[in-house]
């Protein structure tokens, strides 16, 4: 590793930051009617918009996210020399499937909901290691496609309880490279996978608020940081009842975040929307979140240190249905204004 | 089957003091008089076609069961029934409109894999369990009446 990185236990310290050029966010119809809609750069007024089927609907928002996210860094594809993307489909087809179109050196990642921040974290390391110039990473998730594979088919009346998330029809992209810019990554915390046996399928957020509290504690303690040396921490997609249990966990181990300073995209996405029951959630929710809503804030300088700290339940249908626990990750990125 | 794990036992306390839980009896009464009330109005056609129609009681009965197949089948494809059963829970799901909806929705799913290969392998994929358990469930009920000398 190269003098301009610095290791301290499970993070990194980037003494020279690789800088977000870029970055873009494609929301679906309910994401636009959300209170966050007017920080998104394309909307879809349907939900399939005339293509065959949600899949192709899902790979084409992350298309275009690539493709505006490209545009607004005033390259083009062929600048990007790595590509890093996720989804939550079985053998992430959307990510595979954009990739071909987009004919770059590919990474196929996969970290459920987290996946938006491991390929920045792993984007950030390869522009500041010197191991590229320019990259990409993306992540995207479709309410229709993801229902159908982990829960039921999306018309089924099931009863669904007042813990359960909503998943996002939104993608994002974000485009990182050695050049002069705004805003920096400055720090990254590589989550470890914590399981405390929640077996509840609808309570994802119980189920990776350890491991967020595990990151966060980790990061703090590793960058020498405290809470408030950031204007703003953002937990991706632990909804409404995961965000509680994350900030009292979080007490419990001597760190009380200011309930001002730190907000959950599953929250922020849709509001108050009863609908939605606890959140949002899935990639697409904190690719949409961190590469709309919070890269504008942090260009507008409403924001100058933010802490993204993603959260994914690695679980599958069939893992579920055989009544194995729910694995959590949270990946952590530390985005500034220099 | 694999034994289901339990939640750490410092963790069990603190993930059932945050959130809301299901709010049961409200559920509870909901789907009683929705459930309650779809079945009345249903018997009241039922009445009605073997009174003007003429039919006999157990003609009457399946022709009233197709309407409300029908009816619950056309509110999936239209997107309305999941939206409704999420207010009244057992009150659409334990009458035959959550059979219907069950192959309707499954049905409607997998098209996007195709006629024989999606909607046909994977029509009855939620209802194939009702089917399996009911026939079976049946078999069983026979057997022991006809060993008990009941047929």
């Amino acid at each position: 590793m190269s003098g301009t990185i610095v290791q301290q236990g499970q993070s990194w310290i980037f003494s020279v930051p690789a800088t977000l050029i870029a970055a873009s966010a494609i929301g679906g119809p309910k994401e636009g009617k959300g209170p966050l809609g007017a920080d998104f750069d394309y909307l879809f007024s349907d939900n399939r918009d005339g293509q065959a089927s949600f899949e192709q609907m899902e790979q084409r928002m992350l298309q275009i996210a690539c493709e505006m996210a490209i545009a607004k860094a005033g390259c083009v594809a062929d600048d990007i020399d790595f590509f890093l993307c996720g989804d939550l489909l079985n053998q992430i087809t959307s990510s595979g499937f954009t990739a071909r179109s987009l004919a770059r050196p590919y990474f196929g990642l996969f970290a459920a909901c987290a996946t938006a921040v491991e390929g920045l974290i792993l984007s950030s390391l390869m522009v500041a290691s010197g191991a590229a110039k320019k990259t990409m990473c993306a992540a995207g998730s479709h309410t229709c496609t993801a229902e159908r594979q982990f829960r039921y088919p999306n018309e089924y009346g099931c009863q669904k309880p007042p813990q359960s998330q909503y998943t996002t029809t939104a993608a994002g992209a974000a485009i990182i490279g050695n050049e002069e810019g705004v805003i920096k990554i400055t720090a990254a915390t590589i989550g470890r996978v914590v399981d405390l046996g929640i077996t509840d399928s609808f309570n994802m957020g119980g189920a990776m608020a350890p491991a967020f509290a595990d990151t966060i504690t980790a990061h703090l303690q590793q960058r020498g940081v405290s809470a408030d040396y950031y204007d703003l921490i953002l937990s991706g997609d632990l909804g409404r009842v995961g965000r509680d249990i994350a900030l009292d966990l979080l007490y419990r181990r001597g760190i009380e975040l200011d309930e001002r300073r730190y907000i959950d995209c599953g929250c922020l996405i849709y509001g108050d929307d009863k609908a939605v029951f606890a959140g949002g959630s899935g990639c697409g929710c904190v690719a949409s979140v961190s590469f709309g809503h919070i890269y504008r804030r942090l260009m507008a300088g409403e924001l100058n240190r933010v802490l993204i700290a993603a959260t994914g339940a690695l679980l599958s249908p069939t893992s579920s249905q055989q009544k194995q626990s729910i694995p959590g990750i949270s990946h952590a990125v530390a985005l500034e204004r220099i | 089957m694999v034994k289901k794990p339990k939640v750490a036992s410092w963790y069990d306390p603190i993930i059932k003091s945050h959130g809301t839980p299901r709010p049961l009896a409200k559920n509870c009464l909901a789907a009683f008089c929705f459930g309650g009330a779809l079945c009345a109005v249903a018997q009241f056609f039922q009445l009605l076609i073997s009174q003007i129609a003429g039919v006999s009681d157990k003609d009457a009965a399946a022709i009233v069961m197709i309407i409300v197949i029908a009816l619950a089948a056309l509110l999936t494809g239209l997107g309305v029934f999941d939206k409704i059963a999420q207010q009244v829970g057992a009150g659409l799901a334990v009458p035959i409109t959550g059979f219907a909806n069950s192959i309707a929705s499954s049905t409607l799913e997998f098209k996007s894999e195709g006629y024989v290969l999606g909607s046909g392998c994977n029509g009855f994929k939620l209802a194939g369990a009702v089917i399996f358990f009911g026939i079976g469930s049946a078999v069983v009920v026979a057997l022991i009446a006809l060993i008990l000398g009941l047929v």
